[in-house]
């Protein structure tokens, strides 16, 4: 009788993410899902499925495209939101650029990351959403474990981190005035491990340069980049081609890959389980700019 | 299978929380070499002799400027047999609410003191809150034993304290550890420093704690959440309940009654998009279909008839209050109980409660921040509630001001 109703750790953070997201739903007049391709976004749409089965999601996806993305994982996007028969919204950083509402700084190592905010928020105005569902953890980094899952933005998309609700039991709130919003976080308590070991009990599908893939690269400040038509080499860098997986995927210019041979999801749980180094510390080169680099990209209305 | 055991732990800079922490997770390979390198790195930056562990937790730019915590942070370690959710909270006073943020959804609070000291006011305070809280398991870890030369009886007479202070609170199942953070003495392995120690080590404790047993099986409560109607052909009469079991078993079949209403019907069938279930217990999250067409909504909950939380709209409860503003003594606020939300009136303040005495101050016309009273409400819809210290989510709610939206309170009902 003691073990009968004990409900294993993926099952228990799977229950606790539906109860968000339908909280959300139920709520919230204006829900949206951020979904940028990544895993984390891709098993956040998994759960979002099951919290509303039969019925389809209650809310669109929405894509904040720096115009600098992996193929595969467009490619992956817009075959997903048809599957599952979900309305997709895509926010273009390039229009921001055309219009000149931001400017790309050429020497950045981060990309077009940070150009990200200002088309998010815009998306966000245009489409009048008062709660986006964000993939973010709390163990990818120092100034997330300390956000709530109803994280409260104001009217200018600011997060202010010494000023947070309260956020107490299963109880969120997400009472806004209008103009401001919330972003709801219904994956915060996932590790990097719980997220590949759920991806292997469900069978979910990812893009597959999640995988081992043979593709040119060079390395750079310690990490590997691949070679495509916006990361070239520089002088001195020798392209190599290598056997390799991404661990995040963000913009084509700032995500690094990692040596790999793991070819599924199985494989990378087992090389997860054994790795030294965060995904972002290994592989973003956008969290690399200072100690306080998220909290501060965070506070500015980023992901 | 893996559960999670979801902890809090309590105590100040100079306990070595900090190195307990960066302990259990260094030694459970939850710390990543870029992490430890960007601490070594800022500590030496610094000019401290030793890597600060205590940057591991503290996320904030505020915070490592001014090298305290201020919010509770989240940290995840595992081993093979559970998953750790650590909620880290700060121990000085004006951080109450935070270690009551913490406590409330922990299934076990681990709090420091350090042999040198013995008992504080903070270790009194915190095991005040988490006794409040419904915390069902405390371990108690007495810190720096390197630095008392391993001493039993230093270990014994903090227990003992601990023990008379202990049996005032309302606390299921005490444990005691001696360790050293610092030197790993008792964290995962039992210290050869401590022969005359026969208990377990703090992670074994940790992975052996029983919790199963603290959930509610008994009581049937399932707030409704969501109605789940697809606009769609196929599905074409489909209504379905959806909603996290707050605790008791639900099975097809069962006879269930629906609040507030007072119709009954039967379970028709427990449903997920894996398939239908067998059974629902806590804390899944599932969609339950009823055998009658009879109209259930958002903030309706479902029980048996024959145990039925009771239906309300005076609440007497203690709650800790979490804004600067103070009580308005005669204010509306809104109320989130379960799936209900409601607008609540303060009928009377009854006392305050002093988290270091327990003395209660039946004259306090209000409650400021940080404080702690029992309070007495009217809401405007009743409330299906139990006692907290039987239902952790049926017993619990929360106060929103009206005009700021800010959460100002938190309560536990009597």
């Amino acid at each position: 009788m003691a073990t009968k109703y004990e409900l294993g750790h993926l099952k228990a953070l799977e229950a606790e993410s539906i109860h968000i997201m339908r909280e959300v739903a139920a709520t919230m007049e204006r829900p949206a899902l951020l979904f940028s391709g990544g895993k984390d976004s891709i098993i956040m749409v998994h759960l979002a499925r099951k919290a509303f089965w039969p019925a389809r999601l209650p809310f669109p996806l929405v894509h904040i495209d720096t115009g600098q993305n992996f193929p595969e994982v467009i490619a992956f996007r817009d075959w997903l939101a048809a599957d599952i028969g979900a309305r997709l919204i895509v926010g273009s950083v390039q229009d921001d650029i055309d219009a000149g509402r931001v400017f790309e700084d050429p020497k950045s190592n981060a990309g077009r990351n940070r150009l990200q905010t200002a088309t998010l928020l815009r998306t966000i105005e245009e489409h009048k959403f008062t709660a986006m569902f964000g993939g973010a953890r709390r163990d990818e980094e120092k100034a997330r474990a300390k956000e709530r899952v109803f994280s409260f933005r104001d009217e200018f998309g600011q997060w202010d981190p010494k000023n947070q609700r309260p956020e107490l039991w299963s109880l969120y709130n997400g009472r806004h005035r209008p103009g401001e919003h919330i972003r709801a976080f219904p994956i915060s308590n996932w590790t990097e491990l719980d997220v590949w070991q759920y991806i292997a009990d469900e069978n979910i599908e990812l893009p597959n340069i999640y995988y081992a893939h043979k593709r040119p690269v060079v390395h750079r400040d310690g990490m590997i980049m691949a070679v495509n038509e916006f990361v070239t080499p520089r002088e001195g860098e020798e392209v190599v081609e290598e056997l390799v997986r991404y661990r995040t995927v963000g913009d084509a210019t700032c995500t690094a890959a990692v040596s790999s041979a793991a070819a599924n999801a199985l494989d990378v749980v087992t090389e997860v389980a054994a790795t030294r180094i965060t995904e972002r510390g290994a592989t973003r080169a956008d969290d690399k700019t200072s100690e306080a680099a998220m909290e501060d990209r965070k506070r500015e209305g980023y992901f | 299978m893996s559960e999670i055991l979801r902890f809090a732990t309590a105590g100040s800079v100079d306990d070595g929380k900090s190195t307990l922490i960066g302990r259990l997770l260094y030694d459970s390979k939850s710390i990543f070499e870029d992490q430890l390198e960007a601490v070594e790195r800022t500590s030496r930056d610094r000019g401290e002799a030793v890597t600060n562990l205590a940057l591991l937790t503290d996320g904030l730019r505020a915070e490592r400027e001014q090298g305290i915590t201020i919010d509770v942070a989240y940290r995840y370690f595992a081993t093979p047999k559970r998953k750790f959710i650590i909620a880290d909270t700060p121990g000085h006073i004006q951080y109450t609410r935070n270690m009551v943020t913490g406590a409330s959804t922990a299934d076990l609070a681990l709090i420091l003191v350090d042999a040198r000291h013995g008992l504080v006011e903070q270790s009194r305070r915190h095991s005040f809150l988490a006794s409040l809280l419904g915390v069902p398991h405390l371990v108690l870890c007495v810190n720096k034993m390197d630095l008392v030369d391993y001493d039993e009886a230093v270990f014994e007479r903090i227990k003992g304290e601990f023990r008379d202070f202990a049996a005032r609170l309302k606390i299921h199942d005490l444990s005691f550890v001696p360790i050293s953070a610092l030197h790993g003495d008792n964290i995962v392995h039992r210290s050869q420093n401590m022969p005359w120690y026969e208990g377990s080590s703090l992670l074994h404790l940790l992975e052996e704690v029983h919790i199963a047993s603290d959930r509610n099986l008994v009581d049937v409560r399932f707030p409704v959440q969501y109605v789940i109607r697809p606009q769609d052909d196929s599905w074409h009469d489909y209504r379905g309940y959806a909603g996290q079991v707050a605790s008791g078993v639900m099975k097809p079949g069962d006879d269930v009654m629906v609040l507030p209403s007072g119709f009954t019907s039967s379970i028709a069938a427990i449903e997920t998009m894996d398939g239908p279930v067998e059974e629902a217990f806590p804390p899944m999250s599932v969609t339950v279909r009823l055998s009658d067409n009879i109209d259930v909504s958002r903030g309706d909950m479902l029980c048996r008839p024959n145990n039925k939380p009771d239906a309300v709209q005076d609440v007497e409860a203690i709650v800790c209050w979490m804004h600067e503003q103070p009580l308005d003594p005669n204010g509306f606020y809104r109320i989130k109980h379960t799936t209900r939300d409601a607008r609540a009136k303060v009928s009377e303040v009854l006392y305050r409660l002093d988290v270091n005495s327990l003395h209660r101050d039946t004259d306090a016309p209000t409650l400021g921040l940080n404080d702690v009273g029992r309070i007495r409400l009217r809401t405007t819809v009743p409330l299906f509630i139990d006692r907290y210290e039987r239902n952790r989510t049926t017993g619990s709610f929360v106060l929103i001001h009206e005009g700021t939206n800010a959460t100002v309170a938190a309560g536990m009902i009597q």
